[in-house]
């Protein structure tokens, strides 16, 4: 099937505002007459239940964790973007729509890209009048600072905790909606499955984590905002509860999956200290405005950082990229890490390591003024590692972070199933195959705040209200499916943990569908995977019962989906016989190891359709055309 | 290193419950404290046990999920740092653990180590905010901050939401959560026309969700894993008295 995105036509300045009046409304009257289930309380998902409340929307909204303040998007250290041009350093829309397109190494939609550029001003208001205390100079006008894969300094910050501050504003607003009693919440509860009827969404079948008890909740729409899928690899940046299981249950429920290859491995992490680790720690690519990377020049020079001369230093990045030195974008600056540490000049415990070094910056500006910027950050590098980043340079190495891939969405950020709307990193559409720094805080609000409050009234003004009520026949359905699933999860009482699946299943993708893949490698995972799916579903071991708190089953739910997604990632990957973004193949590379695209035969969308566990998904495409910014080999020479 | 662990297990909210002991072996400095208790974990499902369970999620020290009392302090008492920060490190060979969930009459025990924290959930909905609408707000630089008063703003946004406070507090206050919020919108031009309502609204919850009252102990700013300073609670009590003349 080829897939139609649904853009408007004609010329993109005027794209959204010519769409958003072509777009149905809902009379205000009528809006409370609608029920929207909001699934995760994240910058999107917080953003859009807040929106959809106080525009007089009946909202639902459910989070697995015990507060709508701790989704992982508070861990968001660095920034937003947005094109403001308060600097006057040349930025304007169309240079912020151009830098995420060439970013994202041409895979997005420009028309999405677009109206992400557009309203990205509205947000950094937006936030301003909530109380978001955004870095400002004497004056009191907003600071800004520069990220990688861009020219300007484009980026809002406060302080290293900006994802904290701006999801603290959204659910305050959250909070104001949930007291005028338009926002219900529902917290400690995990989406399970999707309930579909006559083709639509039309509720969410939800398991109470403190009382086990599984229940639907109906509505008129359904909004997923539940995040990304690196926790795939085991060891990522996210956080222990980030899992693909909202988007995966919806997936086999008939939505699309789109580009799920599309995987961003982070280039400043604190790396691996040993086998017993539980998640790795990203240190904000905000620090490479002041931190150097470099790598010994001799192999296996293992003498302290401060014992190597200048001259026995290779800056990697600002020799390989002159024009964006040490700010070149997260895939590229990745690659470069690793080839550093495969030619064996990586330093710390195991050699997978590289230093990002203050010590100029600290002479430059003074210690004082890099502790005001970075102050929390080596706080919490000193924590993990228990060195002191100003004395010395900061080990790093690239971690799982982001996806890019998600499920398949329209123009209006609607799924292939009418009703099921997806926004945040839960969707594929804006980052194309490698996100920007700063760009991902800017698209979660984008599509909370300025997208869905407009394009989900389009659907809600073509349904009848109320239309399937919670005894359903399919609801009912949905909550014995649940049931049955969680049962057989209890029952199997087998002799390995879910964690120990976890690691195992990690250690296939990192090693096969992680920073570099071949064919050779995704055909050894996509054979391995289903083998260890099949063990797990014979001899994992979890302890206790479903109706009560139990974080065992709860995880062991999500491993579950793990196993049956990883499959797919790995086949989206060998698939895409190009490499793009953050998905390198081996086999195309260009004499100097960049990325080698194959725009004649892979500039599209690959979305999947479920057709069963062990069964061949089947892929269908959404050709991408460049109308706008003029496809070219991606350079940051 | 070997550790000895005292750790609180208590099946239900209204169940009793008790120290129970367990054994800790080898044990890497570089692990975190809740990795430590994720491997005591792996062994007691190896042997049919119900696992310990605990609050967590990010694990890097934002989120504001995980709680736990150790050796009679909320986060284990390395100065700003959250129980998931917390690196073995800090502990010696054969030392003794006790590990508790916050204790505080508004903070009810669901299991073990998990404690109800929506009362301070109230407290944020009863006023934690401006009242600014989606769209048709003004340019982000035609309200200007200066940075002294942006700094001192974000000094108080910091706060995680954890709930230390409250379980370091003998009279299980939550002082420093609120005021924290409300000196945050307080320093702020886009606070101001709501602030007497607001620290109004946000005092009157915090008292009627069964929070005590602030004496003056100080254990809420030692405890505070991101070093919230109790002159919040004095610009709250300041901003309470100027809204009584209101």
């Amino acid at each position: 099937m080829i897939l139609d995105g649904k853009c408007p036509k004609g010329p993109i300045q005027t794209s959204w505002d010519r769409h958003r009046f072509d777009l149905k409304l809902v009379n205000p009257a009528n809006k409370r007459k609608y029920k929207v289930l909001v699934v995760g309380t994240g910058l999107a998902g917080g953003a859009a239940a807040a929106s959809l409340g106080e525009l007089g929307y009946n909202v639902e909204a459910f989070c697995y964790q015990d507060s709508a303040r701790r989704a992982h998007s508070i861990a968001a250290q660095g920034g937003i973007n947005a094109a403001k041009n308060y600097p006057n350093d040349g930025d304007s829309i169309y240079r912020l729509f151009y830098d995420t397109i060439k970013g994202g190494d041409f895979r997005a939609r420009e028309a999405d890209v677009w109206r992400l550029a557009q309203v990205s001003n509205n947000i950094i208001d937006q936030c301003v009048a909530q109380g978001v205390p955004f870095a400002r100079d004497y004056a009191g006008y907003l600071d800004n600072r520069s990220f990688g894969g861009a020219q300007v300094s484009r980026t809002f910050y406060a302080r290293g905790q900006t994802g904290q501050q701006l999801l603290l504003g959204a659910y305050s607003a959250l909070s104001r909606q949930v007291k005028a009693g338009t926002v219900k919440l529902f917290a400690r509860t995990e989406m399970l499955d999707l309930v579909v009827v006559d083709g639509e969404a039309k509720g969410i079948t939800v398991r109470d984590l403190i009382t086990g008890e599984i229940r639907t909740h109906v509505g008129d729409a359904v909004v997923l905002a539940t995040g990304g899928y690196v926790n795939v690899f085991y060891l990522s940046t996210n956080a222990m509860g980030c899992s693909v299981t909202a988007n995966w249950r919806a997936h086999k429920k008939g939505a699309f999956f789109a580009n799920p290859c599309y995987t961003q491995i982070h280039p400043t992490c604190i790396p691996q200290s040993g086998d017993h680790q539980s998640k790795l720690t990203l240190m904000s690519e905000s620090l490479r405005n002041d931190g150097r990377c470099w790598a010994p020049k001799k192999k296996g020079d293992n003498r302290h950082p401060n014992d190597i001369p200048e001259e026995e230093r290779d800056y990697y990045l600002e020799r390989k990229y002159p024009s964006f030195g040490n700010l070149a974008p997260r895939d590229i600056a990745s690659r470069a890490a690793k080839e550093q540490c495969d030619d064996g000049r990586g330093v710390g415990p195991g050699g997978r390591g590289v230093n990002l070094d203050f010590s100029a910056a600290i002479k430059r500006v003074g210690e004082h003024t890099i502790r005001e910027r970075y102050g929390n950050l080596f706080e919490m590098y000193e924590k993990i590692t228990d060195e002191n980043a100003y004395k010395q340079p900061m080990r790093m190495y690239p971690a799982p972070h982001y996806s890019m891939g998600g499920l398949w969405v329209d123009y209006n950020c609607e799924s292939n199933v009418p009703g099921l709307f997806v926004l945040g990193e839960a969707n594929f559409s804006v980052h194309g195959a490698n996100r920007l720094g700063a760009s991902a805080l800017m698209q979660g609000l984008a599509d909370g705040y300025f997208v869905i409050p407009y394009t989900i009234a389009n659907y809600l003004a073509k349904t009848k209200p109320g239309a399937v009520s919670a005894d359903h026949a399919e609801c009912k359905k949905s909550v014995e499916d649940v049931k049955a699933y969680n049962n057989r999860l209890l029952n199997i009482n087998g002799k390995k943990t879910v964690s120990e699946f976890h690691r195992e299943l990690g250690k296939i993708m990192w090693e096969n569908v992680g920073m570099a893949r071949s064919e050779e490698s995704l055909k050894d995972a996509i054979k391995r995977i289903p083998v260890l799916r099949e063990e797990f579903w014979n001899n994992v071991k979890v302890t206790g019962k479903g109706e009560e708190l139990n974080q065992q089953l709860e995880n062991a739910g999500r491993v579950a989906d793990f196993l049956e997604f990883g499959e797919l990632m790995a086949k989206d990957a060998l698939h895409r016989n190009e490499s793009c973004g953050g998905h390198f193949r081996v086999e195309h590379q260009m004499p100097d190891g960049e990325a080698k695209r194959d725009d004649e035969n892979y500039c599209y969308v690959g979305a999947w359709e479920f057709k069963g566990v062990d069964k061949e998904p089947e892929l269908h495409k959404e050709p991408l055309t460049f109308e706008n910014v003029h496809l070219a080999v991606r350079s940051y020479k | 290193m070997n550790l000895t662990l005292h750790v609180w297990r208590q099946s239900g909210p209204k169940a009793p419950g008790k120290l129970e002991q367990y054994e800790a072996k080898n044990v890497s400095p570089d692990q975190s404290f809740l990795e430590m208790l994720d491997e005591v974990n792996e062994h007691l499902i190896k042997e049919g046990k119900d696992p310990i369970a605990f609050d967590h999620d990010c694990r890097e020290g934002i989120c504001g999920m995980c709680s736990q009392v150790i050796n009679g302090v909320p986060h284990g008492g390395q100065e700003r740092t959250t129980v998931c920060q917390l690196h073995m490190r800090r502990f010696n060979d054969g030392d003794t653990i006790y590990i508790e969930p916050w204790r505080a009459l508004a903070f009810p025990i669901q299991k073990d180590l998990i404690v109800d924290r929506s009362n301070l959930e109230k407290i944020m909905q009863a006023g934690g905010y401006t009242s600014c609408h989606t769209g048709g707000v003004a340019d982000g630089n035609a309200i200007l901050v200066p940075k002294v008063a942006a700094d001192y703003a974000m000094d108080a946004a910091e706060c995680i939401g954890c709930g230390a406070c409250v379980a370091a507090c003998p009279n299980g206050s939550a002082m420093l959560y609120t005021s924290a919020k409300v000196a945050q919108l307080a320093a702020l031009p886009q606070g101001q026309a709501e602030a007497a309502e607001r620290v109004c609204a946000m005092t009157e919850a915090m008292q009627e969700a069964g929070f005590g009252n602030c004496s003056n102990h100080y254990e809420c700013q030692a405890a505070c894993p991101k070093g919230i300073n109790v002159k919040f609670i004095a610009k709250l009590n300041r901003e309470y008295q100027k809204a009584l003349f209101k």
